[in-house]
């Protein structure tokens, strides 16, 4: 029952392997957290905690039905799992309204200036007055099975290169609780991310490829980080992205958490969706019947005495395998669709997700698994499969097995159609797997704890007049003002240090190049080494540059003096200087040194002349690398030697 | 439509009907009407910045005359200023949306049958993601779509008493569901559920106790502390729990039933008697204060406590309703700095009864002790509770106590202060004897009051 696999493959390169080109549309939404003093609905810190939990409560999710008749399809899908969560909290992290004892408290207004403030920078319109709402989400990441969200402004736009790229919409909403823990029938969950304030940032579906959509994301990136409000870190800022291709749907991608794969993903998604095309066009060559409702057989008496493990585990302990015919189908579900996921992964994908099966197997890749070509054979013939058409089995307890085999029907009959709109999520190497379908608009109520605020125009205005600095701009400044190169102007605006390098440079505590190059390039060093350079003392970074500045520490020293202050915490800069005897020879020690040698040298001196005086130099560095700054050694060589030595 | 949302939460956004049904008042009602608007329409709104399609949504009637609400198509409210607005009505005929169907099951023989009283509070209700609105679900037909699992506990009979906020009720609200109650055990319940506000659940179960003599079946008054129109809801679980205690719950007492902690695990049934609500907004909101609840239910299992006497279930013929309770009775709580002329209004109003809600042991300031006096003289009975909530009056040990007894002031024993103001509403409304005023007030008649003040432990800050 081999198909042609070649064929298929040719039938899907239509679309080409790489992905760029015409037909591809990416949209992108940004979530970034906002460094507030206080979450967005009560009055606990942005924070996150880790140390051990302080309690744990459990919780069940009910689905609420909608009077429209049209029960919101995302909604009853999570619900068809029956899951049981918990939620772990700490004091000081965590109160009652993030536990859901308690109502909200009013929209947080730092968090709502922040976002009026981004709006402005994308040349957005607010809305007049902002509305909370419950977007339902009973996956569990949010105690109340809704997120609350408020769109704050509308139908902005900010620059990409000579382009346009329409930003649509800003939001304000709660952060989800941290997700810990996954088994069957559990999932826990970390309170402390629950109800910091986010803006999401939608954009239109306006970019052409990949590469684009990354530049339009770190653009916005910057903007946010202009508010000076945002957090940094991992997870700080997350990305979903909104990918079509002509004639494919609009497929949701959801956390990927570097900037750098957002290029993989939406490639990966685009030859996903043109795969699925070929497969859709093949299926219709081949005249396939929509295969939904095929009959499901039992199939565990033929399988009783197998030696896959697989399936033995499954039989021994209660449960059943059973199987379902796809007719015509042979041969597709080996179709590669993405680097090493083909059309039986999403099969699979799907069965997972709604049945929470392991897997399945498909006659397209058995025998294999410890399953017999005889077993396979039995197995076809009881499912009645002739030449073309393809066997799904799946073992597990019988109701699972039963939902895994509906799903798998499910997804195959959608491929006769082409490709399904779904949310999906990022795997790390940027391809996806099924999350769920895409949630339709209905998701939304209003939020009737939580007052309206009004957003005058007045208040605006006085917003736009108040910008902050953008960070294009700040590098220029920096580069006018303080000299720096562009790359590292550049490097500094974006950086947590920029506040930290203006304040230093601006009171000329050290040289502006050095003090940035101490923040960008010695501290990304010291941090790949391990050291905690988040945790030093604003006065202590003063203190060192200070010393560099005056010559009392030698800057080939500087990167050592950090470590010493990192393993040593609690002590001084003075108590680095003497544990590492930096400093610690004074000008009268190291010129009298100097006089010395240069007296017991003055023949060769005066035989050798400038030669002579590097070998001296590199002598006298041997002694005093580290502690005294190469530059000043020099100058007291040259003063003792001419002392000597009339220059002739 | 009679909207009953939980406390803690301000009214959904149409509390009183304008003729537009819709919130709207002042400048914007004229707008809307002017464009031939209604609420839920299609509307285009232009305002010289942008143009924005999407469907009138209602408004707060607290909210300001200056701002419509307009759904836009990916969900999200958004409010708008009428200043310079265009406003247009967008409305294409849009065939009426097909209701669930919401059918009851055929009544299974082998199960109870339970009568589902509701009173009040969203137990169970609907959301409308359209306008966003919260109807009430208290058809037996709306409950069975809502929570369904309820057909596999008990055949239901609803009735739908009231619907008002817990806040508003009255003695006359408590006579007429102890009515109703009585209406439905004889008709063949066997197991009675009342749903109710949790602000003043605790005064209604009380009174229920006090008024249903010779209870036969269990009397479950429930609540919820988050609404049922979110997910995270702990109506649809504390209202399968009434079920099974009404059912299956060997004792037959009014109870109180909420959650027994924050999960969503443990539930429990208070002595309608000894239940307070102890929080504002926490699902374990309620306890039972100087006694041990009747049961608690794990997994739909009714484990009655094993310490607890309980009265069992009986003939339904037993029933004997005295639901006549006395308005005129107040409760006062003492603190330092009092005023004694409070009392004069009292007095000269001519209300019958007084609960003190004095400190500790049952004390108050010496300087009120001529008003007491002149109180009882007049005819009226003045009773004695602690605003410690937890243990019970002693008049014996300090002297104003003992002064207090003299004037023949009446201690109310380890009874909550709000069950004395009941217990104290209901003695007064079946008989004017003052004898007998003292005898039933000191009674143990509905496990409201014991002689022991068992050692119930915990409740340590320094755990």
């Amino acid at each position: 029952m081999q198909s042609e696999p070649e064929r298929i493959g040719a039938a899907s390169s239509t679309g080409g392997a790489g992905g760029s080109g015409a037909g591809i549309k990416v949209g992108i939404e940004i979530h970034q957290q906002l460094d507030t003093r206080c979450k967005l609905f009560c009055g606990c810190p942005t924070m996150l905690s880790d140390r051990k939990p302080d309690y744990s409560v459990v919780r069940r999710l009910r689905p609420t039905h909608s009077e429209m008749g049209e029960v919101d399809r995302a909604a009853l899908f999570e619900s068809t799992r029956r899951k049981r969560f918990v939620y772990q909290g700490h004091f000081g992290s965590a109160c009652l309204v993030e536990l859901d004892e308690e109502p909200p408290h009013e929209l947080n207004p730092e968090a709502v200036s922040v976002a009026l403030t981004a709006a402005a920078l994308m040349n957005m319109k607010p809305v007049d007055e902002i509305h909370v709402m419950r977007k339902i989400v009973i996956d569990g990441s949010n105690t109340t099975g809704f997120q609350r969200t408020a769109k704050v402004a509308l139908d902005g736009w900010i620059a990409l290169g000579e382009r346009r790229v329409t930003v649509q919409s800003l939001c304000l909403e709660e952060d989800a609780a941290r997700k810990v823990s996954e088994s069957e029938e559990t999932v826990a969950y970390l309170l402390d991310r629950l109800g910091i304030p986010l803006v999401e940032v939608t954009t239109g579906p306006d970019m052409r490829s990949g590469a684009e959509a990354e530049q339009a994301a770190l653009a916005i990136g910057r903007i946010l980080k202009a508010t000076g409000k945002v957090k940094r870190g991992l997870g700080a800022i997350r990305q979903d992205l909104n990918v079509s291709v002509e004639g494919g749907s609009r497929v949701e991608i959801k956390g990927v958490q570097e900037l750098g794969m957002i290029s993989t993903a939406v490639e990966c998604e685009a030859m996903r969706q043109r795969r699925l095309l070929g497969v859709r066009d093949e299926l219709i060559r081949r005249g396939v019947q929509d295969p939904l409702g095929s009959a499901v057989k039992d199939l565990t008496d033929l399988l009783s005495e197998t030696g896959s493990k697989v399936l033995r585990k499954a039989i021994d302990s209660g449960g059943r395998v059973m199987g379902v015919l796809l007719k015509g189908y042979a041969g597709l579900l080996k179709c590669e669709l993405q680097p090493g996921r083909r059309f039986g992964t999403e099969l699979s994908d799907r069965a997972k997700a709604k049945a929470g099966v392991g897997g399945i197997f498909h006659t397209d890749e058995l025998p294999a698994y410890g399953i017999t070509p005889e077993e396979v054979s039995s197995v076809e013939r009881a499912l009645g499969a002739l030449e073309g058409d393809c066997a799904v089995i799946v073992a597990a307890p019988e109701q699972m097995c039963r939902a895994a085999l509906e799903s798998v029907l499910e997804r195959a009959s959608e491929a006769i159609r082409g490709v399904p709109a779904e949310v999906r999520a990022a795997n790390q190497d940027g391809t996806t797997r099924f999350m769920r379908p895409m949630p339709g608009s209905a998701r939304m109520y209003p939020e009737t704890d939580v007052p309206s605020i009004v957003v005058t125009k007045s208040r605006f205005e006085e917003v736009k007049r108040s910008l902050p600095e953008t960070l294009e701009s700040r590098a220029e400044r920096y580069q006018k003002e303080y000299g720096l190169s562009r790359d590292l102007a550049l490097l500094v605006v974006d950086s947590p240090y920029s506040a930290e390098f203006e304040s230093l440079a601006r009171e000329g505590v050290a040289d502006p190049s050095f003090v940035a190059a101490t923040f960008e390039y010695t501290f990304k060093m010291l941090r790949r080494e391990g050291v905690d350079v988040d945790s030093f003392d604003p006065a202590e970074i003063k203190q060192v540059m200070l010393g560099a500045n005056s010559g009392r520490i030698p800057k080939e020293a500087v990167p050592e003096v950090f470590r010493w202050l990192s393993a040593n915490r609690g002590m001084g800069v003075e108590d680095a200087l003497r544990a590492l005897s930096v400093g610690a020879a004074s000008a009268e020690e190291v010129r009298s040194k100097v006089a010395a040698v240069v007296e017991r040298n003055l023949g060769l001196i005066q035989r050798e002349g400038d030669r002579a005086k590097s070998r001296l130099m590199g002598d006298l560095m041997r002694e005093y690398r580290g502690k005294v700054d190469g530059k000043l050694l020099f100058s007291l060589l040259e003063e003792e030697i001419s002392k000597r030595i009339q220059p002739t | 439509m009679g909207l009953t949302p939980e406390r803690g939460q301000p009214p959904q956004p149409q509390p009183r009907k304008t003729e537009s049904e819709s919130g709207y008042r002042g400048r914007v009602l004229d707008l809307i009407r002017s464009k031939g608007v209604k609420v839920g329409d299609r509307v285009l709104v232009t305002d010289g910045r942008m143009e924005l399609a999407g469907i009138l949504m209602p408004r707060s009637e607290l909210e300001d005359d200056l701002h419509i609400v307009v759904k836009l198509p990916d969900g999200y409210n958004v409010g708008i200023s009428i200043e310079s607005i265009e406003l247009q009505n967008a409305q294409d005929q849009e065939p009426p949306q097909p209701q669930p169907e919401a059918r009851v099951p055929p009544p299974n023989p082998a199960l109870p049958k339970v009568a589902i009283i509701s009173t009040g509070g969203t137990i169970a209700s609907r959301v409308d993601y359209r306008t966003g609105a919260v109807s009430p679900a208290l058809s037996a037909a709306d409950l069975y779509l809502t929570v369904p699992e309820l057909g596999e506990i008990a055949n239901i009979q609803t009735e739908i008493l009231f619907s008002i906020l817990s806040e508003n009720m009255s003695s006359k609200h408590w006579t007429s569901i102890a009515e109703s109650v009585s209406r439905q055990i004889k008709a063949g319940a066997q197991g009675v559920v009342v749903t109710h506000g949790t602000d003043t659940m605790g005064y209604t179960a009380a009174a229920l106790s006090f008024a249903l003599r010779n209870l036969p079946v269990p009397v479950i008054l429930v609540g919820s502390q988050r609404s049922s129109d979110r997910p995270s809801s702990d109506a649809a679980l504390n209202l399968k729990g009434a079920v099974s205690a009404a059912a299956y719950a060997p004792f037959a007492e009014v109870g109180v039933l909420m959650h027994a902690t924050p999960s969503d695990e443990t539930l429990v049934v208070h002595r309608g008697t000894r239940a307070r609500k102890m929080h504002t907004s926490r699902r374990d909101a309620f306890r039972s204060v100087n006694s041990r609840p009747l049961a608690v239910i794990r997994d739909g299992r009714v484990e009655a406590h094993a310490d607890v006497d309980y009265r069992p279930r009986g003939a339904p013929g037993d029933l004997e309703v005295r639901s006549h309770f006395e308005e005129d009775v107040v409760l006062i709580k003492s603190f330092p700095g009092i005023q004694p002329d409070i009392f004069d209004p009292i007095v000269h109003r001519g209300f019958r009864g007084i609960v003190l809600e004095g400190t500790g042991l049952g004390h108050i300031p010496d300087k009120l002790f001529h008003q007491v006096r002149r109180a009882i003289e007049s005819g009226m009975t003045v009773v004695m509770a602690s605003q410690c909530i937890n243990g019970r009056v002693n008049m014996n040990v300090y002297s104003t106590g003992r002064e207090l007894l003299t004037m023949g002031v009446i201690p109310a024993g380890d009874m909550l202060p709000e069950t004395a103001l009941v217990k104290l509403m209901w003695v007064l409304g079946q008989t004017e004897d003052h004898g007998k005023i003292r005898e039933l007030f000191t009674a143990n008649l509905a496990g409201e009051i014991s002689e022991r003040s068992e050692y119930l432990g915990g409740g340590s800050d320094a755990e």
